[in-house]
């Protein structure tokens, strides 16, 4: 071997943990891809100086020694893209989870490598446009369908327009078969249905849309009354044990976006091996077919490498860029962003940067800032709609919510579901306090639910407004006993009792409760203002608050959410006819 | 690709002498072959080697921790030997019934372990696509755990405790009585203990003797005056073997790890020792996935009939729940136990906190099919019900209580009733799970059952029983 080549082979130089040191990588770029030593564990260049890099490796260094070689791949952290992502499970650097049980059982070993889309497999490939077609970038040559629920249109990637030369016709293809050769200014390019795009950097888009349309989740308090927009940003913070990831599993399984990417960032494995087992077999209330035929999961267990944890929120936010760019709403789920920011924490602390808050790097609000960003409702390149609704959990130490993650987190989000400790210890869930969440998103969704239910938005607010002057006569009545407190403020707290039991919280397991139609919230709601509307007036005209809770249809409203379905429109009305008429005959007896 | 011709060192080669030694690290310079994470042995001034691991290695130097202290090191004396493999365990079936120091050597002066295989102690990640989720219900015997916490194959479930607190007691009683309710199944058990003192050795090692566990048992000790770094493999020592019993020999393993909180504190010591920058109140930044490294270790895989149910023990400094040691662990593990002063100054046994208790795994081993239909409704009732008792409580610390309602009264008997009868129990007393879960209507069955709305009419005309107290207080009559 040629003496001078053998100096600037690029060698490991120094190892702490999943950081390491190199040489001999002049011209690296940053957040290149590298391969180290002879495992090839799949590492990232975070730093250069001169011809020394420091690298971030994706997976344990035991035993890896000064010396080792390094390989470099001139190209940055790139994730594939192409029918068979939907169904899919996979770790924070795109390996297929599935794959690499099949090649090596169950533990991951280092230095896996597996493909992350099968090149192997035919999908029936349907063209739709025609030679001589002008298409610009964004817009599709033709579909799959990937799934029942899924139709995966192939796009000509971004940066690239002009004349469609040849189409191949429908029938089955591999994925990187060409299926369209295009005229482009720089010559010709062949389409394949597998592309590439680096996950740190945003795919691009037209424009951005003002939100309008609410994300619907059959969870009534959060459509009720904390309502996310299709393409807006929320954050759901909550110590251990307030049950944050039951609610975003409760939001992945029922919210109405076309795909759900869902990123378990360095938390508990048999969460992610729930869902794998739960999500085939629950059904899309809309379509009756297994959520998993429209989610992504990406796994990144707390006992995986932390360097790839760091990487998994992106390479889980540009598969959903890509499928919003089909014109699809898509929704991200991050479970949980703190086990990501204490990923940042710990690879600075590596980097020996100066730590600023809590020994967080000055960068994490940028950091955050980029990720919640990469959201939004946008006009595609090719100008069709679509939107990356974001929901990140956030896991405050001690349940503090003025920590930096929490903090940084709520500049960037316009909606914050924060749940409760006591409420969650009374085992009220889901655990969203009414008074401390909001929503920024009501008056744009507002529009939409007037649609729909004209009172909905006043019905919003007196519950809101009742559940607030609860707050306050509970302080009064620590100090002097609820049974002090006259009727007129005692059926207060009665019906703010009813709103919490009947209506905000809500069974995950329960088969009629766990979602609830934007339709039958409303119902429920009135219902329980009905009650609160005429019994106060009754109680005014000197009728006991007793009377007005024995009424046998009290105890009905109260199991309404569980006793009467979603289809059973008629039942609900019933219901509210039934509280109507015996306040009316306690009305009569008064008379 | 060429492998590097230094690979072939001499695993005897030496080097004289370190360039510093600082707490547990000694600093050796111009090393070389020499990896990460690297076995190492130091040799003290008395010719005996002592277990170090290599921390930071670059072409100039190589940081080693020393596991078993640097006391008696001199930088200008001592020898280095850099063994070229990481920390391995050598497994066998054969280890159970026997008593281990905190590295693995055995303390009961019996040969070392006869094994086929020797395993790197820092294990591998499960892959979350092959696992199997925690199904079977294990009945401790203990209402409060399996009525309100129910623990189930394959979880990890700590105890929060506080110093003084009979955390001890309840967990030897967890393991003398813990079965799975239609196998009768025994389990096997590695015991790590991470700096307790030796009465609280001695204290486990006669329980389990006298109860026959030990046969089935393995225990790591590596005790108070143990040096403090070799606290940092004991717990991976001990889940190397417990992955061994549950994966390759189908053994079903209960793990216990007590105390989480002095494992903790090494991990601090040497952050200190290695100047890393520290995160909250002085624990380095990463001890959140350090202990995801060992807790994950809990589960069931894919073809395998075993399984890693893990309980650790931790004390809560100042009983503070949201220090950063039991904050993180809550955050990883499925749940915890919760001791209470309060309840243990009433003498109520196991003090096992009502409500910031929690086993998230609870609904999947429960109810149909597994316990009794009436379980999780039962518990989510008891729950909601004691909640309330602890607000009329305050409420009643400031009125007096002759001045509650009738209602919030007849809510302070069941609170009573449920902390002395339900709650409490005798520390032989091995309660089956219909027993429990009897015992549970009886305390709903003191409150009206109108305030039940968590359970289903049916439940209730199958299990709630009108009260026949005395003939001054019959049931309320309802208006129609």
């Amino acid at each position: 071997m040629n003496a001078g080549l053998q100096s600037v082979d690029p060698v490991v130089t120094r190892i702490s943990g999943p950081t390491v040191t190199a040489t001999g990588l002049a011209g690296a770029q940053m957040y290149e891809v590298v391969q180290v030593g002879e495992l090839g564990l799949i590492g990232e260049v975070v730093r250069l100086i001169g011809d020394r890099a420091t690298i971030q490796v994706y997976e344990d260094t035991t035993m890896l020694k000064p010396g080792a070689p390094v390989r470099r791949t001139q190209a940055p952290l790139s994730v594939w893209l192409g029918p068979g992502l939907i169904g899919n499970i996979y770790d924070g650097i795109q390996r297929p989870l599935p794959g690499i049980q099949a090649h090596s059982g169950a533990w991951i070993r280092r230095g896996e490598k597996v493909e992350p889309l099968d090149t192997s497999r035919r999908w029936t490939f349907e063209p739709q446009v025609q030679p001589g077609d002008i298409l610009i970038a964004g817009q599709p040559v033709g579909q799959v369908a990937e799934t029942p629920l899924v139709r995966h249109r192939v796009l000509v990637p971004p940066g690239l327009s002009g004349r469609v030369r040849s189409m191949v016709g429908k029938g089955d293809y591999r994925l990187r078969d060409p299926v369209a050769v295009l005229e482009t200014d720089a010559g010709l390019r062949e389409l394949t249905m597998l592309q590439h795009w680096p996950v740190r950097v945003a795919r691009p888009m037209r424009e951005r849309l003002r939100v309008t349309e609410p994300l619907i989740t059959g969870q009534r308090i959060i459509d009720t009354f904390f309502p996310l927009g299709k393409g807006g940003a929320a954050a759901i913070p909550g110590g251990f044990g307030t049950g944050k990831t039951i609610a975003q599993h409760q939001l992945a399984k029922w919210c109405d976006a076309d795909i759900i990417v869902f990123i378990g960032c360095g938390e508990r494995g048999n969460e992610m091996t729930e869902v794998l087992r739960e999500f085939p077999e629950l059904k899309d209330p809309r379509s009756g077919r297994p959520l998993m035929e429209r989610t992504i999961l990406i796994a990144n267990t707390s006992n995986m490498p932390v360097a790839a944890r760091e990487v998994s929120i992106y390479t889980g936010i540009t598969l959903a860029e890509y499928y919003r760019d089909m014109g699809l709403d898509v929704a991200v789920f991050a479970d949980s962003t703190s086990r990501w920011a204490e990923a940042l924490r710990e690879l600075a602390a590596r980097l020996e940067e100066m730590p600023a808050e809590e020994g967080f790097p000055a960068s994490l609000p940028t950091r955050l800032a980029q990720f919640y960003e990469r959201g939004g409702v946008v006009t595609t390149l090719a100008g069709t709609r679509g939107s990356v609704s974001i929901v990140g959990a956030v896991s405050p130490p001690g349940g503090d919510f003025s920590e930096p993650v929490t903090q940084h987190t709520r500049r960037f989000i316009r909606c914050f579901w924060a749940l409760d400790t006591e409420l969650a210890n009374a085992r009220h869930y889901p655990s969203i306090h009414w008074l401390r969440s909001y929503s920024e998103y009501v008056e744009d969704v507002s529009a939409w639910w007037q649609r729909r239910a004209p009172d909905w938005s006043a019905l919003r607010t007196e519950a809101l407004t009742l559940l607030q002057r609860e707050e306050r006569l509970q302080q009064i009545a620590r100090l002097v006993g609820p049974d002090a407190l006259p009727d007129s403020q005692r059926v207060i707290l009665f019906i703010a009792e009813l709103l919490k039991d009947g209506f905000l919280s809500q069974s995950a397991y329960d088969e009629n409760d766990m979602y609830c139609t934007p339709e039958r919230q409303v119902a429920l709601l009135r219902i329980m203002l009905v009650l609160y509307r005429q019994g106060q007036a009754l109680i005014q005209g000197g009728v006991p608050l007793a009377r007005v809770r024995e009424l046998p249809s009290v105890s009905q409203v109260l199991r309404a959410k569980s006793a009467l379905g979603n289809q059973e429109a008629g039942r609900w009305a019933e219901l509210e006819r039934r509280v109507r008429d015996e306040l009316d005959a306690l009305a009569k007896e008064k008379r | 690709m060429n492998v590097p011709t230094l690979k072939v060192a001499d695993p005897g080669l030496q080097y004289a002498g370190a360039a510093r030694i600082e707490g547990p690290l000694v600093v050796v310079e111009r090393v070389r072959d020499v990896g990460y994470d690297e076995l190492v042995e130091i040799i003290d001034p008395g010719g005996q080697p002592r277990l170090g691991r290599v921390l930071d290695i670059s072409d100039a130097q190589a940081v080693v921790q020393v596991l078993e202290g640097t006391p008696g090191l001199s930088n200008q004396t001592v020898r280095v030997r850099f063994l070229g493999e990481s920390f391995r365990l050598p497994v066998s079936r054969q280890m159970l019934g026997r008593v281990f120091d905190g590295l693995g050597r055995p303390v009961d002066g019996g040969p070392p372990a006869l094994a086929a295989e020797r395993r790197d102690v820092n294990g591998l990640p499960i892959n979350p696509y092959a696992r199997r989720y925690p199904r079977e219900f294990i009945q401790t015997g203990l209402s409060a755990i399996d009525g309100m916490n129910a623990l189930v194959r394959g979880q990890k479930l700590p105890i929060f405790s506080g110093n003084g607190l009979p955390h001890d007691r309840v967990s030897a009683q967890i393991v003398r009585q813990a079965r799975l309710i239609e196998e009768r199944v025994e389990f096997s058990m590695v015991f790590a203990a991470m700096g307790v003192k030796h009465d609280v050795a001695e204290f486990f090692m006669r329980n389990f003797r006298e109860s026959g566990a030990l046969a089935r048992a393995v225990m790591f000790f590596s005790l108070a005056d143990a040096p403090s770094v070799e606290r940092l493999l004991t717990p991976r020592v001990a889940l190397t073997l417990a992955e061994h019993l549950a994966f390759d020999c189908g053994q079903h393993v209960l793990v216990l790890l007590t105390d989480m909180t002095n494992y903790c504190e090494s991990l601090r010591e040497v952050g200190t020792a290695r100047g890393e920058i520290p995160g909250r109140k002085g624990y380095p930044g990463y001890l959140y996935s350090d202990l995801a490294s060992l807790y994950e270790r809990a589960g069931r895989i894919e073809g395998s009939q075993g399984s890693i149910t893990q309980m650790a023990i931790l004390t809560m400094p100042a009983d503070d729940i949201s220090h950063p040691v039991p904050d993180l662990t809550g955050y990883i593990t499925e749940g915890q136990i919760v001791l209470d002063r309060d309840l243990f100054q009433r003498g109520v046994y196991p003090p096992i906190a009502g409500l910031p208790s929690l086993s998230r795994l609870m609904k999947d081993g429960v109810g149909k099919g597994y316990t009794r239909e009436d379980h999780p409704s039962l518990a989510s009732q008891l729950f909601a019900a004691y909640a309330y008792v602890k607000r009329v409580r305050g409420l009643a610390d400031v009125i007096g209580e002759e001045e509650l309602g009738p209602l919030d009264k007849q809510y302070l008997t069941f609170g009573t009733a449920f902390e002395t009868r339900f709650l409490n129990q005798g520390e032989d007393e091995n309660r089956r799970i219909e027993t429990t879960l009897d015992l549970g209507w009886d305390m709903l069955s003191l409150l009206p059952r109108d305030e039940l709305h968590r359970i289903s009419d049916t439940l209730l005309e199958q299990h709630y029983r009108q009260p026949d107290g005395p003939p001054d207080t019959p049931p309320a009559p309802r208006t129609p």
